[in-house]
Parts: structure tokens; sequence; C-alpha cells
């Protein structure tokens, strides 16, 4: 089933969650690939998001689910209970659909995760902040108002914001939920192209619905289906040659 | 057609007196509160205008007979008990509410939370009764040998604690809605950064919160001032300045419980209570006006 020409830190393997009565996701089996940008696609309410949420055990902050099966990570199941998951979540950065800046300054914003990982040092931190916030493309806009509330950005410097806070805390992974879905086409592009130039050297996987945007940004495809994965591949593959009847119906727009 | 027309004239006038109708009730409301400063402030002129304002507050002499009419160790005695309990229940609420919205699984919560809204449902007169019986024979007997002062246990600390317990409900409550309206999302970043959620909860979640968690415990801090049978049943009502913790006091709303409506023969002993409670409005007015002010700032930098 899993391509062996990638390497994977990510191996899911029997996944299953259930919210109450409700079977969200159904006997997932993948590997994904390392330093290679991973889409998830299909129609919403589908799982993507559950999925991607499992990756980082963020399942556990809403109403208990039940899950079964395992998420390896670097060779750690992540759903072991003896697993330190604030460890596990410093190796994953997450992009969420609305960015949601912290109530502090831009500067504590990025400087918050180093923070809390214990770094000291007004220069180090200083130094952080900008390295980050460089490269997420930020820093020429708010270079001159470190200090004020990260809130009065508009919404896709907001988004960059969290980029550069997430990578802030050195992961090897990023993971992406429809993270463009409430930003401007400019905002999207320039969050498209950092995609784009960091997947050399990070894990990305992103949930998207839009199609065009998995054929711009992504290496490998995973479309999923009422809870199931259908059919993973790598991207130009999945786009243009599905082999599953559902992927190429979802791809020609019959079943949304 | 002219039916039609008829008819949504009719929409339209019973909409406009819907509105005038509530806007006079609101201003009705709104304007109790000027109707009562304006008739305390006429009731209690006679004493104003008879004495220095400051002979008044500042005074610790408190002889009606003679005509000695000082304020100061009501005053004090109202801000001593309920600093006690402010400080009690700061603490234990603000813990209490964080561990019930963030720790808590639903189970928990479902089973606390029916007690909370009881223990805000019960009268004052019972949590008096309570003090009575259990507060103060305890102060006197544990709590008062531990500093070696003897006392009947009928003190400021008594009041604190009893007036502490009372507040606690409506504190929390209004804390837990207030945490609610901090998205999941955001913590749900600071937890995918790595922090713990005790982290989350001391950098976003109360930082976030915070103009609300000022506000709760305001509004705390109003009921305790005004709160009246409980604390005048435990608090000995002694009128002099109280020292420490351990001796009796004597509150502004137990003042004019105890007398008003008796020995109003004396003069200007009905004026003297009055003004008491024009104290007590103003030092809750006073209080409202600082947290607006500390809200609007906070607000101003975060949001």
């Amino acid at each position: 089933m899993s391509d062996n020409n990638f390497k994977t830190h990510i191996s899911v393997q029997n996944l299953n969650v259930h919210y109450g009565k409700n079977h969200i996701l159904k006997n997932i089996n993948i590997d994904i690939p390392d330093k290679k940008l991973t889409a998830i696609i299909g129609p919403s309410g589908c799982g993507k998001t559950t999925l991607l949420k499992s990756f980082n055990r963020l399942l556990d902050t809403s109403q208990s689910p039940m899950v079964t099966g395992k998420v390896v990570v670097n060779g750690e199941n992540i759903f072991d209970p003896k697993v330190e998951i604030t460890h596990l979540r410093k190796k994953m950065g997450l992009l969420s659909q609305r960015p949601y800046p912290l109530p502090m300054s831009i500067y504590d914003n990025v400087a918050y995760g180093p923070k809390i990982h214990g770094l000291r040092g007004k220069k180090n931190i200083d130094e952080i902040v900008e390295h980050y916030l460089r490269k997420a493309s930020l820093w020429e806009e708010v270079k001159d108002r470190l200090h004020t509330p990260a809130v009065r950005l508009s919404i896709g410097q907001q988004q960059r914001l969290c980029m550069a806070r997430g990578l802030a805390v050195e992961p090897d992974i990023i993971l992406g939920d429809e993270p463009t879905s409430a930003l401007d086409p400019h905002s999207t592009q320039s969050i498209e192209a950092m995609f784009n130039s960091l997947k050399e050297n990070y894990t990305i996987i992103v949930v998207t619905h839009i199609l065009r945007q998995a054929r711009r940004i992504a290496d490998y495809i995973m479309f999923m289906y009422m809870g199931e994965l259908i059919e993973h591949g790598p991207a130009e593959q999945i786009l243009d040659d599905p082999k599953e009847k559902m992927t190429k119906e979802y791809i020609q727009g019959i079943i949304s | 057609m002219e039916t039609k027309s008829k008819v949504s004239y009719y929409r339209v006038n019973k909409n406009r007196y819907a509105k005038n109708g509530m806007m006079v009730l609101t201003i009705l409301a709104c304007s109790l509160i000027v109707l009562i400063v304006v008739g305390l402030t006429i009731r209690s002129a006679p004493i104003l205008f008879s004495r220095p304002l400051s002979e008044l507050l500042f005074s610790t002499e408190w002889k009606p007979f003679k005509g000695q009419f000082g304020f100061a160790p009501f005053i004090v005695g109202t801000f001593a008990v309920t600093g006690v309990a402010v400080v009690i229940a700061v603490p234990l609420c603000l813990l209490t509410a964080i561990y019930l919205s963030e720790y808590a699984s639903s189970r928990v919560t479902r089973f606390v939370n029916p007690f909370i809204d009881v223990l805000s449902g019960i009268p004052s007169i019972i949590f008096g009764v309570w003090g009575i019986l259990l507060v103060v024979p305890f102060i006197s007997k544990y709590i008062a040998p531990l500093f070696n002062v003897s006392s009947n246990g009928y003190t400021v600390l008594a009041g604190g604690l009893v007036l502490s317990i009372m507040i606690f409900p409506i504190i929390i409550n209004v804390l837990l809605e207030v945490f609610k309206t901090v998205p999941n999302e955001m913590k749900d970043a600071s937890l995918s950064l790595g922090a713990t959620k005790w982290q989350t909860v001391k950098k976003v979640l109360l930082k976030r919160a915070l103009p609300g968690v000022i506000a709760a415990f305001v509004l705390g801090l109003s009921r305790a001032f005004g709160e009246t049978m409980a604390v005048l049943m435990v608090t000995g009502n002694v009128s002099k300045l109280p020292k420490s913790l351990m001796d009796p006091t004597y509150t502004l709303p137990s003042l004019i419980a105890n007398n008003y409506g008796e020995m109003l023969s004396i003069p200007m002993y009905d004026s003297a209570l009055l003004l008491a409670s024009l104290i007590l409005l103003m030092i809750i007015l006073f209080f409202n006006i600082i947290s607006r002010i500390i809200l609007v700032k906070i607000e101003r930098n975060y949001q």
C-alpha cells in the first residue's frame, strides 16, 4: 500500500476515531512521505481535519473521542498514554483555518514558543523573532511595531505571523488546516509560496478543499471520502490519472 | 390594495409603540439610581450641613446621644470585612473556575455545577446561622489561640470568611462564562506549540480573559460590600476601629439594618443612618467606575 520510494516519519496504522456514535475516521493506513508536501483532499465532513488533528493529538481538547490504532511519529505511537505530548507537539507547527494570534504583541507571539521551552536572554530571543518573521516574509511590514498587539495586523499578516510562531519552535512537521480559506488571493499566494520553499526542509501536511491549490503545491495527495482514505499517491497521478472511480468523480466535480 | 396598506400601517405602528414603551421602561429603570441618590442626599443633608465632612468621615467617635457621629469605624469595618472576603475568594474562585473549565471532564462539571447553583441560592440568613454555629466557635477555640489573643469569635475574620463563601458562586459562574469566550482554537494554538495546559492557562486564557476576570471580582466585591444579614450576625457589631482580624467590627449595612426605625427620636440619628446608606452607595459606585476604567484600558491594549 505504501510507496517505498519515500522515507517516512509519520505512519498511520489502522486509525479509527469515534465521537460518541459517529465513526469519523475509518481504518486509516498511510505512510506520509518525508520532506514533501502532502495534501489531504475531499469533500467537507470527510474527516480531513480530524485526521490532521490526530497527528498532534489535538483531538484531546474537544469532547473525548475514542481512538484505536496508531499514529507513529519518529518511531513513537503518539496515542500511547506514556508519550509526553508537549514534546511531540513541539515537533509540529499548526496553521489553523483562521489565524489565531495569541493575546499579546507581535514580538511575544513569535517568542512564545521558544520561551515556554526554556529559551532565555533578550538577545537570543530578539534574533529568533527576527529570523522567523523574515522567514514568514513579515519582518519588513512589522519591524517598526513589534510591540503592538498582534490582533491589529490584517488577517493575511496574522496568518503569516502564526506561521512564524509555529516555525520558531523548530518543528520537523508543519500541519495546515485549510490555512488559506479565510485569506484574500494575495495572502493566499504568499502562504503557498512559503509552503513551496519550506518543503525542502519540512514535512508538510495541508488539508485543502481547493483542487487547484492542491495542484499548485502538493507533491503527494490523499483523497478521503466519508471517513475513509480512498486513494493516495503522487500528486500528478491522483489529479490526472486517478485509479478509483470515486476519486475521478471528485476531481471532475461530480461528487463534492 | 387599501386593506393591505392598512394592515401594514398597523404593523408599523405596533412596532413604534413597542419601541417607545420599552424605551420609557428602560429610562425608568436607569433613573432609579438617580432618584435613590437624590433621595438619600436630601435626607442626609441635615447632618451633612451641621458638621464638617472630614469629621463625619474620619472621626471614630460614634455617640449619637452626645451628637457625635463619626463614621470611620463603620467605613473601616466594611472595607476590612470585604477585603478579607475578597482575599480569600479570589484565589479559590479562580482556581476552581480554571479547573472546571479547562481540566475537569464533562462528567465532573455536570456533577459540580448544581452544587454551585444551590450555593448561590442559599438565603443569607442561613449563612449567618452557619457562621454562628461553626465559624465563630472555630475562630474563638482554634484560630484566636494561635495568635495568643482571646476572642469570642465574633470578628472581622468571621465576617470575611462567611462573606467569601457567599460571593463564591457568583464569581465562579461569571468566571466560567468569561472563560467560555476564549476561542478553543486560540488555546489549541498555544498547545500546538508544545505548551502545557497550565502554561496555556496562565499565558493565554487568563491574559485574554483578564477584563472579564476583573469584572467578575468587582461584581463579587459589590455584592460583598452590601451584604448585611450574615455579616451582622457574626462580626459582633462594636463601633470601634478594628485593630486586627481578631477584633469585632461593625459594617455600614449592619449599622443601618440594626438601627433604622429605632431610636429615631435622637436628633440627627435618622439623617446619620441615611448618610451611612449614601456612603455605602458611593463606595460601590466608585468601585464600579474604577473597574470600568481598568476594563477600557485593558481592552484598548489587547483588542
